[in-house]
């Protein structure tokens, strides 16, 4: 806010100072903007993001995955990196988009599981409940005009009630049998869709898992973002498993007649 | 009353270790009209007594509503109880929000009981002048809970709070144990029994002086209760089915008399307690 009268609804306040309120020398440099306004900086686009989350119900329970990369803009800088992250016992969330954001939320929930937790009454946050608390904050920070840059899954399984659920930098939400964020949600939903709906009671876990591995390695084949290296959580009755870094298996024998692969002959 | 030297400021000890402003604080509950409380397996019921300050006054509201799961009943300043019960209700209302969860009753319970202990420990402040019965479902069950000014919060099985509820307090002690099994109109018929004890001797409970606050499944003289039996207060005529199935005083003081005499109940059924001598149904 500038305070200065002469300042106020002028092109050229240099020009002359109607209500005298300065000497000439002293008038306030017309340039001069808010302090604060220029001191503060706000997230224009996520900087070290990952690509897809790809999440679908099945028999026993949830299964996510998400592959291992953080990309910085187009270079593959970070290989090794888990963007599932289980938070308390029957919940767990895979993130998509800024990198460092996603860090900031594990904090938080991290610091919200621990309170809850010593509360010690028998009451837990299940996965709807950290849903809709992820919702309000990244709701909140959007209003703000300064939003967390994910788009998140939040998956979980508690009281034998299994859910499944979107959030993103907006604070929009919804709820599906198979959800899958980014470029996966144009590449990777159609073919969940038709292998998981209807069949969300019937699905064994080896079933789902052969899905989301067919549907993980189309994404590697046509996202530029992505990695052949991959984690799968899955949430049932037993609780929340992460499983080790796995490679996908690819065949590039048919590249070599396209152009633009390998080097360039002509 | 008594005049004390050390009861000026309630953040100084007596000499006996005795922080006289809260004590004076639990007197001020006292002086409130009669509420009980009781719980089953299935429910947690509220019984309060309420006042009016003559013929042509109406009564006072005794309970409260703080969300679909909870309810409370108030004993003591009306002032204060709506100050906690606006902040109940807003702890409520945020759990609702931020998680989509209805608020555990220990907790909203706690966050109160949080607040009164301030008021006894900082300077400048003076405790609240209110007692509350909270009860309330969540996902461990039905609950029901006392909250006093001085910063305790305890859970019961059963309790009474306000004037002449030791009276209330010798009949639930002396029931409680059939409380668990108790259908909500046993139980409810137990209640108006402990509050019926509180009155004084001219007095009685009728539809107008008498609230009921339920949570839990509805009984089967309620209607339109939704199926997980959402926070109530029956008030008026809806009451006086209640009233109606209570033992009058004089048979059931006979029939205590009876108990001791005659082992088996007279219908010749299983051998029940004491307890359940009242329970029987009166016309």
């Amino acid at each position: 806010m500038d305070h200065f009268p002469t300042s106020w609804g002028r092109p050229r306040t240099e020009a002359y100072d109607a209500y005298n309120t300065f000497p000439l020398h002293q008038r306030p440099n017309p340039g001069h903007k808010d302090a604060f306004a220029e001191g503060v900086q706000r997230t224009q686009q996520p900087i070290v993001t990952g690509t897809s989350v790809l999440g679908i119900l099945y028999k026993d329970g949830i299964m996510l995955v998400a592959d291992t990369l953080a990309s910085y803009g187009s270079l593959a800088r970070f290989k090794s990196i888990q963007r599932l992250h289980p938070v308390g016992s029957s919940t767990v969330i895979g993130a998509s988009g800024d990198m460092s954001d996603f860090q900031y939320l594990q904090t938080l929930l991290e610091e919200l599981i621990i309170e809850e937790f010593a509360e010690a009454d028998k009451h837990e946050l299940g996965p709807a409940e950290i849903h809709e608390y992820l919702s309000r904050i990244m709701y909140g920070r959007r209003s703000k005009m300064n939003p967390l840059w994910n788009s998140l899954l939040v998956a979980g399984k508690k009281d034998g009630k299994r859910f499944l659920a979107y959030v993103d930098l907006l604070g929009t939400t919804y709820s599906a049998s198979t959800i899958a964020t980014g470029y996966g949600a144009y590449i990777a939903l159609p073919l969940l869709r038709t292998a998981v709906e209807g069949k969300e009671d019937t699905l064994t876990e080896e079933e789902a898992r052969k899905i989301l591995e067919d549907a993980m390695r189309v994404l590697f084949y046509r996202d530029a973002r992505s990695l052949d290296k991959y984690q799968i959580a899955i949430v049932n009755d037993e609780g929340v498993t992460i499983s080790e870094p796995k490679k996908i298996e690819t065949e590039w024998g048919f590249a070599e007649g396209i152009r633009g692969y390998g080097a360039q002959i002509q | 009353m008594y005049r004390n030297t050390y009861d000026s400021d309630n953040t100084v000890f007596s000499p006996q270790g005795r922080l006289h402003q809260v004590e004076y604080a639990l007197e001020a509950v006292k002086q409130g009209s009669a509420a009980v409380g009781l719980r089953s397996k299935t429910h947690a019921i509220l019984l309060a007594l309420k006042r009016s300050t003559g013929e042509l006054a109406s009564y006072q509201q005794k309970m409260y509503r703080i969300d679909d799961h909870v309810g409370i009943a108030i004993a003591g300043l009306t002032s204060d109880a709506r100050v906690l019960s606006n902040f109940m209700r807003q702890q409520a209302m945020s759990s609702r929000m931020v998680f989509n969860r209805p608020i555990p009753v220990n907790r909203l319970v706690s966050s109160i009981a949080d607040k009164a202990q301030v008021n006894t420990q900082e300077y400048g402040r003076r405790p609240y002048g209110v007692g509350f019965l909270v009860i309330g479902q969540d996902k461990t069950g039905p609950h029901l809970y006392e909250f006093a000014p001085s910063g305790n919060s305890y859970e019961y099985y059963a309790m009474s709070i306000g004037a002449r509820s030791q009276s209330a307090k010798t009949y639930l002690e002396k029931h409680f144990e059939s409380f668990a099994d108790c259908t909500l109109e046993d139980l409810i018929r137990h209640g108006l029994h402990a509050l019926r004890e509180s009155l004084q001797q001219d007095k009685e409970l009728t539809i107008n002086n008498t609230s009921i606050g339920i949570a839990g499944p509805a009984s089967v003289h309620e209607k339109d209760v939704p199926a997980g039996g959402s926070f109530r207060i029956l008030e008026g005529e809806p009451v006086e089915v209640f009233l109606k199935s209570m033992v009058p005083k004089e048979t059931a003081e006979a029939q205590a008399a009876e108990a001791p005499a005659a082992e088996a109940p007279p219908d010749g059924a299983a051998p029940a307690q004491a307890g359940d001598q009242d329970v029987s149904m009166a016309e």
